[in-house]
């Protein structure tokens, strides 16, 4: 059985990473190599490959400066300066343009009939927001302008509307009780959607706040894993907590580190768990061990249990949250790769669906790309409005 | 990953069926229901238009055959226009996996967005080729981006039994590339996997970056590594990957969860390249075959008995088989051999799984799901069993009150569940028993339902 555990190979989960300046590439046009706030890029020229195999002891030891300089992408907020917003709209300019190119194409000189309205709907679902919701919206417009000569601009403005009002609900930022000490954030997820990249952009936010954070890895099934959050948690500064050996059983680590972290006073304790399809039970099953395992050292805890989905996921995103929120009792998600052509109209749906609060999105790779979710910037960054 | 979809069409369908003959009106009606069904399996609205016109074209065009029903046409239109989708059909040329007719070292270039699963499935390839294929293979990863993703190729390579590229930090991805092959020239290897970074569609320094190693490399497959849960951006993703670095494959990943997995029709549709592999499980040896025909049987809720008959033939003990088979037909079937059953059953997998591959049960799949069929009671009935001793397995009528006890404590169970498992096999005997009586002839003439007690006497014909 043992044997099996450690042959058995997990699927790998490559995730979405923020690249390392030093790394001779031509860059991103938005990652210039230095930046104005940068006393020391020194540590910064660790290569990644090789981790360092001692985790800081006391994070607290670690100066504010070394930890900025340690996370590149920290270095340069300049870019960062036009607010999310911006960001957000220039990483959706390509898929915005097809919707928006449609949707003008549609109603510049048009009136509402029913095929008007149908093409709306088919327009709507193509930037993955579900029938569901895409009938929701469009019924919007049935009631109240079917017949009428419309403009772009009003169908824009419009819709809109009409998506931020579904998501405003969710618009919660993940609020901390550092009072638990820690406040233990359990990260779930389907293999590859970035779930330890969030971990380590999380923490980074974390100790620029001043507050004491660790990682556990608790993927100790897909190769290299472990090596990878080590290398976060050497950059940002974070106490990790490795497992003892490979295919170690998560719920133990988490246990061992959740006893640590209270005995050394940490303010948040971010646990990584192995990415599983939702549709396989028995891994589904370890994930509700890990947390009666952590209950038995603190009885509330995990305090939050962050679900984290690819942005590029189509409908099968409703499936995930189900069957994430049954099992584990999903209390947020964490939408990533929004920088990509993917639209993540899916969220819509999910909104209407679930109500579950929307955290954070990643809408680039650095550690301030990881922002608070904004329902109406969001929608009028979905449809190109200002 | 399509028995959501086949649901959906079953339902439209099941409609069709129950009227008696076609009109054009039905047609657009199974139709628009079509269209939904595929629209919410994620498959791209362009391609879902072109479908859904073909299928129209020729189902309006066709005479109504006396020998059909006006639905299994309109079904059967419906599959071949997904076969031919698909890459199958009149223009399939029958070739399948990767194509490796190329002076060696043939490289082969993997693409994809991050978290596609491009690492996993490298090491995949390197062991179907290595085992398949007898051949030499190096990985060699060219992620210089993400943390550790160089040491999980190592890995994975270790877990192939394959070699890969020692790691040199600091190099760039094209001299990685470069090294990769001259290494791979010198040491006479057969294939070399270049394992890349994910990438944006729309990052176009690092689109750039790939189509260089392309250039400096001349990959004879491109392999675009997509995961089957993507949403309608596959089109953008397969059109910008096919225009920067043209692919010439694709795998699809993930098709062992729930996704309808509509992103295969789109981004066939999109490149014209054909998907190559599909990757279906966590374990290095879960690389499939992509079969367009089987997997559109699936979306029709046909049932994918080609799968079932491989997977049944892959996992249970031929001779183990026969040799209980053998025992059954002279009617001494034992506990013993109902306990080795129970384990070849447990090894093919769930039973949903398995079920879920019968024709007519994905319409019943969302019952099976809500039953929750518990598979554990395979292992506990393997437990009690394991917990007589060898005399009583063979003579099951020794147990009485006190051993069912002994028994019961010995596995775990209760004197109840002894008593289920006594039960079933006696009715198992009995009708082993009236198997024999009946002959090879008789069952085939009685069916099944000549088995069942209190339906024997009830003979067709």
């Amino acid at each position: 059985m043992l044997k099996n555990l450690f042959s058995r190979f997990r699927g790998a989960e490559p995730e979405e990473q923020p690249r390392p300046p030093e790394l001779p590439i031509p860059g991103p046009p938005e990652a210039p190599p230095t930046g104005p706030e940068t006393p020391e890029p020194g540590p910064a020229e660790t290569p990644p490959s090789v981790p360092e195999p001692t985790p800081e002891p006391i994070p607290v030891e670690i100066p504010p400066p070394t930890a900025l300089a340690a996370d590149p992408p920290a270095e340069d907020p300049a870019p960062a300066k036009g607010g999310w917003f911006s960001r957000l709209k220039a990483g959706l300019a390509r898929s915005t343009a097809k919707l928006t190119d449609s949707v003008t194409g549609l109603f510049t000189k048009r009136k509402l009939d029913d095929a008007a309205l149908e093409e709306l709907e088919e327009t709507l679902i193509a930037a993955d927001l579900g029938v569901a919701a895409s009938r929701r919206i469009v019924e919007g417009f049935r009631r109240t302008r079917f017949g009428k000569e419309v403009s772009d601009e009003e169908v824009k403005a419009t819709l809109a509307e009409e998506i931020a009002a579904i998501l405003a609900p969710v618009a919660q930022p993940m609020t901390l009780d550092t009072a638990r000490a820690p406040h233990v954030v359990l990260v779930v997820g389907v293999n590859g959607t970035g779930k330890t990249t969030t971990i380590a952009k999380l923490g980074k936010q974390y100790r620029d706040q001043g507050l004491k954070a660790g990682f556990v890895a608790g993927d100790t099934f897909r190769a290299a894993a472990v090596e990878q959050l080590q290398v976060w948690a050497d950059r940002t500064g974070a106490r990790f907590f490795p497992p003892a050996k490979p295919g170690a059983d998560a719920a133990g680590l988490a246990f061992d580190a959740l006893t640590t972290a209270k005995q050394e006073g940490l303010d948040v304790l971010l646990v990584d768990t192995a990415g599983r399809l939702h549709n396989k039970s028995a891994l589904m099953e370890e994930l509700r061990k890990v947390i009666r395992v952590i209950r038995r050292v603190d009885e509330t805890a995990p305090h939050s249990v962050l679900l984290v989905l690819d942005a590029t996921t189509g409908q099968n995103a409703v499936q995930q949250v189900k069957v994430f929120k049954e099992m584990v009792d999903v209390t947020g998600l964490a939408v990533t790769k929004l920088d990509g052509s993917a639209k993540g109209g899916i969220v819509v749906a999910l909104a209407q669906d679930f109500g579950l609060p929307v955290h954070v999105v990643g809408v680039g790779e650095k550690a301030e790309d990881l922002r608070p979710f904004e329902a109406r910037d969001f929608a009028r960054g979905l449809l190109g409005l200002d | 990953m399509f028995e959501a979809l086949s649901s959906k069409l079953n339902g439209v369908f099941d409609r069709l069926r129950r009227r008696g003959a076609l009109s054009e009106a039905d047609v657009t009606e199974a139709l628009r229901e079509v269209r939904v069904a595929l629209l919410e399996a994620d498959v791209a609205l362009p391609v879902v238009r072109d479908l859904v016109n073909k299928v129209r074209e020729r189902a309006v065009g066709q005479e109504v055959l006396r020998s059909v029903s006006p639905a299994q046409q309109v079904i059967k239109v419906v599959n071949d226009a997904l076969v031919e989708a698909l890459g199958g059909g009149a223009s399939d040329d029958g070739k399948r996996g990767i194509d490796l007719n190329a002076p060696a070292p043939v490289p082969i270039l993997m693409v994809g967005l991050q978290g596609s699963g491009k690492t996993t499935t490298s090491g995949k390839i390197a062991l179907r080729l290595r085992t398949r294929e007898k051949k030499k293979v190096l990985l060699a990863s060219l992620d210089v981006h993400r943390p550790a993703a160089q040491l999980q190729l190592q890995t994975l390579a270790q877990q192939a039994e394959v070699t890969s590229l020692p790691i040199v930090p600091g190099q760039t991805p094209i001299q990685i590339a470069a090294r990769a092959m001259d290494v791979a020239r010198r040491e006479l290897y057969d294939v070399v996997v270049l394992d890349t970074a994910g990438r944006l569609a729309i990052d176009e320094a690092l689109m750039e970056e790939v189509a260089q190693v392309k250039l400096a490399t001349n990959p004879h497959e491109t392999l675009l590594v997509v995961d089957a849960m993507t949403g309608q951006d596959a089109v953008n993703t397969a059109k910008a990957f096919h225009e920067k670095v043209g692919v010439t494959g694709i795998v699809m990943t993930r098709i062992d969860g729930d996704a309808r997995g509509g992103a295969a029709l789109s981004m066939r549709a999109v490149t014209g390249a054909p998907i190559k592999l599909l990757g279906a499980g966590e374990k290095l040896d879960a690389l499939e075959d992509f079969h367009p025909d089987r997997i559109a049987s699936r979306i029709l809720g046909m049932g994918d008995i080609v799968s079932l008959v491989e997977k049944a033939a892959a996992t249970i003990d031929q001779d183990e088989a026969e040799k209980l088979a053998a025992r059954m037909q002279k009617g001494q079937f034992t506990l013993e051999d109902y306990a080795s059953q129970l384990k070849q059953i447990g090894k093919m997998g769930s039973l949903q799984g398995i079920l879920g591959m019968l024709p007519g049960v994905g319409k019943i799949k969302q019952q099976l799901n809500d039953a929750n069929l518990d598979t554990s009671i395979l292992k506990r009935q393997a437990a009690i069993i394991s917990s007589m001793t060898p005399r009583e397995r063979r003579a099951p009528d020794l147990i009485k009150a006190s051993r069912k006890k002994r028994i019961a404590a010995g596995s775990g169970t209760s004197v109840q569940e002894v008593n289920k498992l006594l039960k079933q096999f006696d009715d198992m005997s009995a009708m082993m028993k009236r198997m024999n009586k009946l002959g090879q002839k008789g069952l085939m003439r009685g069916g099944l339902a000549a088995l069942l007690p209190g339906a024997g006497n009830r003979r067709p014909f």
